[in-house]
């Protein structure tokens, strides 16, 4: 995420002249197919971002920051496990897969909360009570497998 | 079924009928105790009973702490690491809820009655699941077919205390969760599921065939195009909070992060995730932009994840299959390698007719019921379908895994049967006005329609009832045999015999426990037993004396190493019975009663095993006669004749016919010599009322340090001689052995 943003700042000015009608948007694809492989792919991040940026509601914006400092507690415990070694492996174990259910659990929430799910009957209160339930439930577990 | 005026009396008939199902579950699971007592059966219940007691009596954190002394002599055995500890905690709780209601229920009853009262469970968790399936009548029919299949009775009858009695209930209700969680997207029943399935992996080992199974399932439908968010909540939620939580069993620890059993499920989860995250991307791009963005960027993280696994393999951070798991596959594998495994029998593949005799009806109607899956074909057909595929292949190699098949035939078989009956009993418009019943009952409309026209006039009547009444008849005839089966094969004890006299009167053969109890009465309670382990179990449970191997088979060397000075010579088994301190010989001997689950019968895998160790002690080929055959008469091969097993089950044999009657063993059907057998470094100390067991005691060293064998031999030649003229001598030299003592 933090990488798109940096790429996003850059890319600023093009990125807000992309449309999101379909005749733009084909006359993009050709243009991009003419530009070269790298170029490409970074201009198409570009586009990514900005309709995730327009697109989104503030609520899953938010998710998603917290998901993406999740993954990097996540990532920064995995590299000092490479670095260090393993020697408490429960307690690697447990802040480990603490990091992967954190994330996991609020990606559930988030793909609840996204109204293009079409999740019958499921109340935003109804998932953040689902939400609640499996992270009493998960964290339970991980204090009791720290040791 | 599902004809009742409201749906609120449907609800009462439904909860009617499944108590009537429960109830008939537990009573037809209770012919052993009726007929015998209220006992726990065959071996390894014996040791959870024990273990259930050390719980009861000692409190939660004393048994997983347990050291176990009593088994594994010198080794001895770490209980609380090495056990599924569910049906212990459950039993132990049942017994403390029960006496803080003012049930004082002896712990003993408890263990023997928990698994018919959790059979009655699996029928409602089975009513459950085939209720996601199809609908309630189905649910109902699969209840009561699970209730009575003798595929499922075999494990749970009264006394069976075992942990498949807990865990084929917790596999249909984790099963059950996971089906509701992904049809509704819910992390609520993600959870659960996860919740069950902790249960399930403290209960049995069992629990890898979820862990498989659910990712297979899930895996199948990503191919099928079928990815939603709900799959990724559902999975997601399952398989971290079932990962993380199976892995605080002491008994399972860190496998789930090394073992490739597991393996599947954490890859599965990873696919996940990353097919997750590309749906998100999609979401925000148009397709043609997705897909150039796809065949770059996407392209690459995929390949980067497959690189890594691959790596993690290679370098040997994700273990090779274990040898259990290898005969999974290969069924001559555990007879090549592993003799330990291919000696019990329930670990041999299966023959076709125990399938029948098991299932019977429910296996005809299995692969119709599998038909109609294909045909409607939803998601979580999708499931059932895998489930009977890999229920069926496991089923197949292992005979005791009929028992992982028999939830899913009786859910198909439910699922044809109630296909048949909604087309033959119900009028089409009284199928309740629901969504998915509609959609059903406008094909069924059309099959009524069609079996009309192809029944040529034939009034409706007549067509329903010549479908209904043989459908009926085949019911009637199931249920007969279920009943018929666990009456006759499934409900007994093993540790109590019963036999037939001419006249149809019951005669019970109780020498085991005659013969154990012998034990604890006449040993020294840090005396050791040496029988084969079998028998472990049941000696420390019911005798409470110390054993050197036991049904928990850990250590092939130390059950080689018993193997050993079971089969050869006395002179090369005392120095390993003195080093482990044996006191006590315990063998099992069925030839007078015609008992064929006798030590002789089983001593060829002792053999097998202890040649696997001690190559130059033992020789298979050397206890077959030249001709091949395996024979316990006048043409034994000196081996045999020499081998402690054989001298310990037919010593003073022939004696038990007298001077002038020809000796027979009534499991091999051969003649036993009637020369009688020399024993020099036993005393016989007992043997049980039929003869079934036998137990020696293990003599001390020579007073003059000569070798036992010499020592007995001493001054002998002259009296030898008058035995074999007259057998009444035998009584004399049996006193001087006694001497020595």
């Amino acid at each position: 995420m933090a990488k798109n943003k940096t790429e996003q700042a850059t890319k600023a000015a093009g990125a807000s002249a992309t449309a999101t009608t379909s005749k733009d948007l084909n006359a993009k694809t050709k243009a991009i197919a003419n530009k070269s492989f790298v170029s490409n792919q970074i201009s198409l991040v570009t586009q990514l971002v900005n309709t995730y940026t327009t697109t989104t509601p503030q609520l899953l914006r938010l998710i998603d920051a917290y998901l993406a400092a999740v993954m990097v507690s996540g990532i920064i415990q995995f590299v000092y496990v490479v670095v260090v070694g393993t020697f408490p492996y429960n307690s690697f174990l447990s802040g480990f897969a603490a990091s992967v259910g954190a994330f996991v659990l609020a990606a559930n929430l988030r793909m609840q909360l996204n109204p293009k799910n079409d999740f019958y009957s499921l109340t935003p209160e109804g998932a953040f009570a689902e939400f609640v339930f499996c992270s009493l439930v998960f964290y339970g577990f991980v204090v009791n497998f720290l040791g | 079924m599902g004809t009742a005026k409201t749906a609120a009396d449907a609800v009462w008939l439904r909860v009617v009928i499944l108590v009537t199902i429960g109830i008939l579950a537990v009573s037809s699971r209770l012919f052993s105790v009726i007929r015998f007592e209220s006992v726990i059966h065959e071996f390894d219940p014996w040791f959870n009973y024990r273990s259930t007691m050390h719980l009861v009596n000692k409190g939660f954190y004393e048994f997983l702490n347990w050291f176990d002394d009593f088994s594994w002599y010198p080794l001895g055995r770490v209980v609380g690491g090495t056990v599924y500890p569910g049906i212990m905690i459950t039993a132990g709780a049942a017994h403390w809820i029960m006496n803080k209601l003012n049930f004082p229920v002896d712990i003993r009853n408890v263990c023997v009655f928990l698994a018919p009262f959790f059979s009655a469970f699996t029928a409602v968790a089975c009513y459950l699941l085939t209720t996601e399936i199809k609908d309630a009548s189905a649910g109902l029919l699969a209840a009561a077919f699970i209730g009575i299949a003798p595929g499922y009775i075999s494990r749970s009858v009264a006394g069976s205390y075992d942990n498949e009695g807990i865990a084929i209930f917790l596999l249909m209700i984790t099963f059950y969760c996971w089906l509701k969680a992904f049809k509704l997207g819910s992390s609520l029943w993600g959870g659960l599921t996860a919740l069950f399935y902790f249960y399930m992996v403290s209960a049995w080992g069992g629990y890898v065939f979820i862990i498989n199974l659910i990712p297979l399932h899930v895996f199948a439908l990503l191919l099928m195009g079928r990815f939603s968010a709900r799959l990724y909540v559902s999975y997601s939620t399952f398989y971290v909070i079932g990962t993380l939580s199976s892995m605080e069993i002491p008994f399972v620890g860190f496998q789930p992060t090394w073992t490739s059993e597991h393996m599947a499920a954490l890859g599965v989860f990873g696919l996940v995730q990353i097919v997750a995250f590309v749906e998100m991307i999609r979401s925000h791009l148009s397709a043609q932009e997705f897909k150039s963005l796809f065949h770059g960027l996407i392209a690459a993280i995929g390949a980067a994840g497959v690189a890594g696994v691959v790596a993690l393999v290679a370098s040997g951070k994700i273990a090779p299959f274990t040898g259990r798991f290898y005969s999974l596959w290969d069924t001559g594998y555990a007879k090549k390698y592993i003799p330990i495994i291919a000696s019990v029998s329930e670990h041999q593949p299966t023959a076709w007719p125990s399938f029948f005799f098991d299932l019977q009806l429910l296996m005809p109607l299995f692969p119709a019921g599998i038909y109609f899956c294909f045909q409607e074909l939803r998601d979580e057909h999708v499931f059932i379908i895998l489930y009977a595929v890999t229920g069926s292949y496991f089923a197949s190699v292992m005979v005791r895994l009929i028992l992982t098949l028999t939830p899913c035939v009786c859910i198909a078989s439910a699922f044809a049967i109630s296909k048949i009956l909604d087309i033959y009993i119900a009028p089409p418009k009284d199928i309740p006005n629901d969504e998915e019943y509609d959609a059903t009952a406008n094909t069924k409309d059309k099959k009524i329609e069609r079996s009309k026209t192809i029944s040529f006039g034939i009034h409706e009547i007549d067509t329903r009832l010549s479908v209904l009444i043989p459908m009926t008849l085949v019911l009637v005839l199931f249920a007969w045999h279920c009943t018929w089966v666990t009456s006759n094969a499934y409900s007994s004890p093993s540790i109590v015999l019963a036999s037939q006299g001419r006249d149809g009167s019951q005669h019970i053969i109780d020498d085991f426990r005659e013969a154990y109890y012998w034990l604890r009465q006449n040993s020294a309670p840090n005396d050791k037993i040496l029988s084969w382990w079998d028998y472990g179990y049941q000696i420390t449970g019911m005798a409470n004396r110390t054993v050197l191997v036991d049904n928990n088979t850990w250590n092939n060397t130390h059950i080689a190493t018993v193997g050993k000075a079971m089969s050869c010579s006395e002179d090369v088994s005392y120095p390993v019975m003195r080093r482990h301190d044996v006191k006590f010989v315990l063998v099992i001997f069925g030839a007078v009663l015609g008992y064929s689950g006798d030590d002789i019968n089983k001593f060829l895998w002792m053999v097998r095993i202890g040649e696997g160790v001690y190559p130059n002690d033992v020789n298979e080929r050397k206890f077959f006669t030249d001709r091949g055959e395996y024979r316990v008469d006048e043409s034994a091969t000196p081996t045999m004749k020499n081998s402690i097993m054989y001298k310990a089950s037919y010593y003073r044999f022939h004696e038990l016919y007298g001077p002038n009657g020809s000796p027979y063993d009534r499991v091999r059907n051969q003649a036993i010599p009637k020369k009688p057998i020399s024993l020099h470094i036993m005393d016989e100390a007992f043997t049980s009322e039929n003869f079934i067991v036998r137990i020696y005691q293990v003599k001390d060293l020579d007073n003059l340090g000569r070798s036992l064998n010499a020592a007995a031999s001493f001054g002998k030649t002259k009296r030898k001689k008058r035995i074999s003229a007259k057998p009444v001598a035998v009584g004399k030299h049996r006193n001087i052995d006694e001497d020595e003592d």
